[in-house]
C-alpha cells in the first residue's frame, strides 16, 4: 500500500523512463557479452564495455548539453557536426605544422585556436538567429554545409595524423586510471547544472524559450541570451571535436562529426526536454546521450547485420519515443494500472495517496 | 551612390577581363594542339573530386604522366557533383579534344553526353568507376581496380601472414566492412568470402562483421565493441586502411598487440598505413593502387592508334608484407 504511491511517483520522475530504456538495453547486452558489466584494469587504466561506452559517448553528451539550452530557447542548432569538423581540423593542422608536438605549449595553443572558431562560428549563429530574426534551422544550416568545407579546406581534404601524446589525452587518455574524457565531460556538465540551476540563468534560458517577446517586454535581453547559448553550444561542440580528433590522433575533415547534430537532438528529445522550448533537462539529456550511445554499442555486439543496422536503431528510438509519450503509456499502461487499482479493496485511500505528491511534484519541475 | 555604381562597373568590368583573358588562354593551349601535327594529343580529364588522400594521389598521378608522355591535358575537377563532370565533358567536345577520360562520379545518366560524345567521334576512357549504359560502345574501356579481386588477394595474403606467424588452431576473423553499399565494400567483401569458402571452409571463420564507415574514428569503435563481445578474435580484415588504424587503437586500448596478438591485413596501401605496418602493427596491406597515370597514358595511344583494347583494363597493383613495408614507405606518395 505503502509502495504503490512511491512507485507510481518513481515512475511520474522525468528521468524514470530515459533511465529504465538504458538501463533494458545495458541489459539486452549480457547474453551476447556474459561479462559486459565487469570492469577491469589493464595498463594501468579501467577496461570494460561501460568504460568505452562513456568514452566514446562523451562528445555527443557534450554537444547534447549544449544543444539542450539551445533548444530550451525555442531554437535548434544544425551546425554542431561541422563545428566539431573545424575544430578538430585547425587543431591538428596547426599541432601537425609544429617541429615539437609534445610541447604543451603548443597543444594548449593548438586547442585555443580550434576553440576560437568553434567560438565564432556560435556568434554567427547567434547573431543570425538574435540580431537578424532569421529562423534557426535555416541559420544554422549555413554552417552545418559551409562549415564541412571549410574543414576540408583546411585539411586540404587529407586526413591529417598526428603524433603528439598530450594531445591524445583529452579524447583517447586516461588519469587516474579512467578515460580523460570522463572529467571533461563531469566538468562541462557540473558548470551547467551550476550556472543554470543555481542562478537565474537556467529560469532566464526557459523564458526566452516559453516567449521571447514577453521575456523582453519584462526586462530580460533575450537577444544576449540567445546569442549567449549559442556560443555556449558551439563552445560544447568544439571541446567534442578536440575529443574526436585525439581520440583516433587525426582530423578528418569529411567524416569527423557527420551527423552528430542529429544524434545530439535525438539524445535531447529523448532526455524529455519538449523541441518547443521552455523546460529542459540537463540530467535527463545525459541519459539520452548514453542510450544512444548504448544502442550504438548494443549493435555492434549483437551482430545485427550492417544492412538492417538503421531499421534496429530506429525501432528502438520508435519505442523510446513512446515510452516517453505520457498519451501513449495512458493508452497502454493507463487501463491496465486502474483495473489493478479497483480490484482490490483498499482501492479508496490509494488513490487520494496517489494523488497527494502530484501537486508539490509539479512545483518542484517548475522550480528545476 | 556614384561610388557605389562606379565600383561595381569596375568590378563587372574586371571580371569580363578576366574572363576573356582565360577564355585567350584556353584558346591558345588548343589551338597549339592540332597546330603541333598528329604527336601531340590533347586529353581532357574531368576528375570526381579530391575527397581524400588517395584520390589526391590519383589526380596528382594523372597529370604527371601526361606530362611525361607530353600530352596536353586539360584537368577539371568535378567537386562531386554530375553536373560538373557532365559540363566538363561538353567542353571537351566543344574544344574537339582527342580523347575524354573520367572519373564517373555516379555510375548512372551518362547516356546523353556520352553519345556526344561519340557523335563528335571522340572516344571516352572511364578511369577507376564504372557506369551502366544501355550502349556498350559508349566507351571504349575502363582502367581501374577490381575489388573482388581485392578481397580474394586479402584472403590469399592472410594465409601468408598466419604462415609466417606460425599461427595454429582455428581462425577467427573480425571484419571491418567500409560504408554499407558501397561498391568497395561489397566485393572486398565478397572477394574475400569466395577464397574463404574455397579454401578454408572449416578452420576460418568470420566471427563479426560490421560497417566503420571507412572512417578511423568508426573503425576504432566498432573494435572496441568487437573485443568485448567475441575476445577471441585473432585475425582482422579491414576494408581500409583508415578503418585498420583506428582499430589498432581498440586494440591498445584492450591491452593486446596489434600485428601479434591479432593479425591484421587491410586494403588500399595509404602512407599512414604503411607506416604503421612498419612498426609491425599491421601484417599485410593489399594495395588498391591510384596512380594510375601512366596506364592510362598507354591506353589513350592505343585508342588513338586504332588498337584494340579490352572492355577492363586493371589497375597494375601489389601486395606487402610488413617486411617490405621499410622499403616501400620511402615510395608511398599518398
Amino acid at each position: 500500500m505503502t509502495t504503490t504511491p512511491r512507485w507510481r511517483a518513481l515512475t511520474r520522475h522525468h528521468l524514470f523512463w530515459p533511465v529504465a530504456v538504458l538501463i533494458a538495453l545495458l541489459i539486452v547486452n549480457v547474453p551476447f557479452t556474459p561479462d559486459f558489466f565487469s570492469v577491469k584494469m589493464t595498463d594501468g587504466h579501467l577496461y570494460g564495455s561501460l568504460v568505452s561506452i562513456v568514452l566514446f559517448g562523451s562528445p555527443l553528451i557534450l554537444v547534447a548539453v549544449g544543444m539542450t539550452l539551445v533548444i530550451a530557447t525555442g531554437g535548434i542548432d544544425l551546425s554542431v557536426g561541422a563545428v566539431v569538423a573545424i575544430t578538430g581540423a585547425l587543431t591538428c593542422s596547426y599541432i601537425s605544422d609544429q617541429t615539437d608536438q609534445n610541447a604543451l605549449s603548443v597543444v594548449f595553443l593548438a586547442m585555443g585556436v580550434g576553440l576560437v572558431a568553434a567560438v565564432v562560428c556560435g556568434l554567427w549563429n547567434g547573431f543570425l538567429v538574435a540580431r537578424m530574426g532569421i529562423q534557426p534551422i535555416i541559420a544554422t544550416l549555413i554552417i552545418m554545409v559551409a562549415g564541412r568545407g571549410v574543414a576540408q579546406l583546411i585539411t586540404d581534404g587529407q586526413i591529417i595524423t598526428i603524433h603528439s601524446e598530450p594531445y591524445k589525452l583529452i579524447g583517447g587518455g586516461y588519469w587516474l586510471t579512467l578515460p580523460f574524457s570522463i572529467f571533461v565531460v563531469a566538468a562541462v556538465v557540473a558548470v551547467t547544472v551550476l550556472l543554470t540551476r543555481r542562478t537565474a540563468l537556467g529560469l532566464l534560458v526557459e523564458s526566452v524559450g516559453g516567449n521571447a517577446e514577453a521575456s523582453r517586454l519584462v526586462g530580460i535581453r533575450s537577444t544576449r541570451i540567445k546569442i549567449m547559448v549559442y556560443v555556449f553550444c558551439a563552445l560544447c561542440a568544439g571541446i567534442a571535436g578536440l575529443m574526436i580528433s585525439s581520440n583516433t590522433s587525426a582530423a578528418d575533415g569529411n567524416n569527423a562529426g557527420l551527423w552528430i547534430e542529429l544524434d545530439a537532438i535525438l539524445a535531447v528529445v529523448i532526455g524529455g526536454t519538449a523541441l518547443t522550448g521552455g523546460r529542459f533537462s540537463i540530467g535527463g539529456t545525459v541519459v539520452g546521450a548514453l542510450v544512444i550511445q548504448t544502442l550504438t554499442t548494443t549493435i555492434y555486439t549483437i551482430g545485427v547485420p550492417t544492412q538492417t543496422n538503421l531499421v534496429f536503431k530506429a525501432a528502438v528510438v520508435i519505442v523510446v519515443c513512446l515510452l516517453q509519450s505520457p498519451k501513449f503509456r495512458e493508452k497502454v499502461f493507463g487501463a491496465r494500472r486502474s483495473r489493478n487499482l479497483t480490484d482490490p479493496a483498499p482501492a479508496e485511500p490509494v488513490l487520494p495517496a496517489a494523488a497527494a505528491p502530484k501537486p508539490p511534484k509539479t512545483s518542484t519541475e517548475v522550480s528545476r | 551612390m556614384l561610388t557605389r555604381r562606379n565600383f561595381l562597373t569596375a568590378a563587372v568590368g574586371a571580371a569580363a577581363a578576366a574572363g576573356l583573358a582565360a577564355c585567350a588562354k584556353e584558346d591558345g593551349k588548343s589551338s597549339d594542339s592540332p597546330g603541333g601535327g598528329s604527336k601531340t594529343l590533347t586529353l581532357g580529364f574531368s576528375q570526381v573530386g579530391s575527397e581524400s588522400g588517395w584520390r589526391t594521389a590519383n589526380s596528382d598521378s594523372v597529370k604527371s604522366a601526361a606530362k611525361e608522355s607530353g600530352y596536353t591535358l586539360k584537368f577539371s575537377d568535378a567537386q562531386q557533383k554530375q553536373e560538373n563532370q557532365i559540363s566538363a565533358i561538353r567542353n571537351y567536345i566543344a574544344q574537339k579534344v582527342d580523347v575524354i577520360a573520367f572519373s564517373p562520379v555516379v555510375v548512372t545518366g551518362w547516356d546523353a553526353v556520352l553519345k556526344e560524345a561519340k557523335a563528335a567521334k571522340i572516344p571516352v576512357v572511364l578511369t577507376d568507376r564504372s557506369v551502366e549504359t544501355s550502349d556498350e560502345s559508349l566507351y571504349v574501356t575502363l582502367v581501374g581496380s577490381d575489388f573482388t579481386d581485392e578481397g580474394r588477394r586479402a584472403a590469399k595474403i592472410l594465409e601468408k601472414v598466419l604462415d609466417k606467424a606460425g599461427h595454429k588452431g582455428p581462425v577467427k576473423i573480425a571484419q571491418l566492412e567500409g560504408t554499407t553499399g558501397a561498391a568497395p565494400a561489397i566485393e572486398r567483401a565478397k572477394g574475400f568470402k569466395e577464397v574463404m569458402d574455397a579454401d578454408h571452409a572449416d578452420d576460418w571463420k568470420i566471427v563479426v562483421s560490421q560497417t566503420g564507415e571507412f572512417t578511423r574514428a568508426g573503425g576504432k569503435q566498432v573494435m572496441a565493441a568487437f573485443l568485448q563481445s567475441n575476445p577471441d578474435i585473432n585475425v582482422l580484415y579491414a576494408h581500409n586502411d583508415d578503418m585498420g588504424l583506428g582499430a589498432i587503437q581498440a586494440i591498445e586500448a584492450a591491452g593486446k598487440k596489434p600485428g601479434k596478438d591479432i593479425l591484421i591485413v587491410t586494403v588500399d596501401g595509404v602512407k599512414d598505413g604503411f607506416i604503421a605496418m612498419s612498426e609491425g602493427k599491421i601484417n599485410a596491406i593489399v594495395e588498391c593502387n591510384p596512380l594510375l597515370g601512366p596506364q592510362l597514358m598507354d591506353v589513350v595511344q592505343k585508342v588513338k592508334d586504332g588498337e584494340k583494347l579490352e572492355r577492363w583494363i586493371k589497375t597494375e597493383e601489389s601486395d606487402f608484407l610488413q617486411d617490405q613495408a621499410k622499403d616501400a614507405l620511402p615510395s608511398r606518395k599518398y
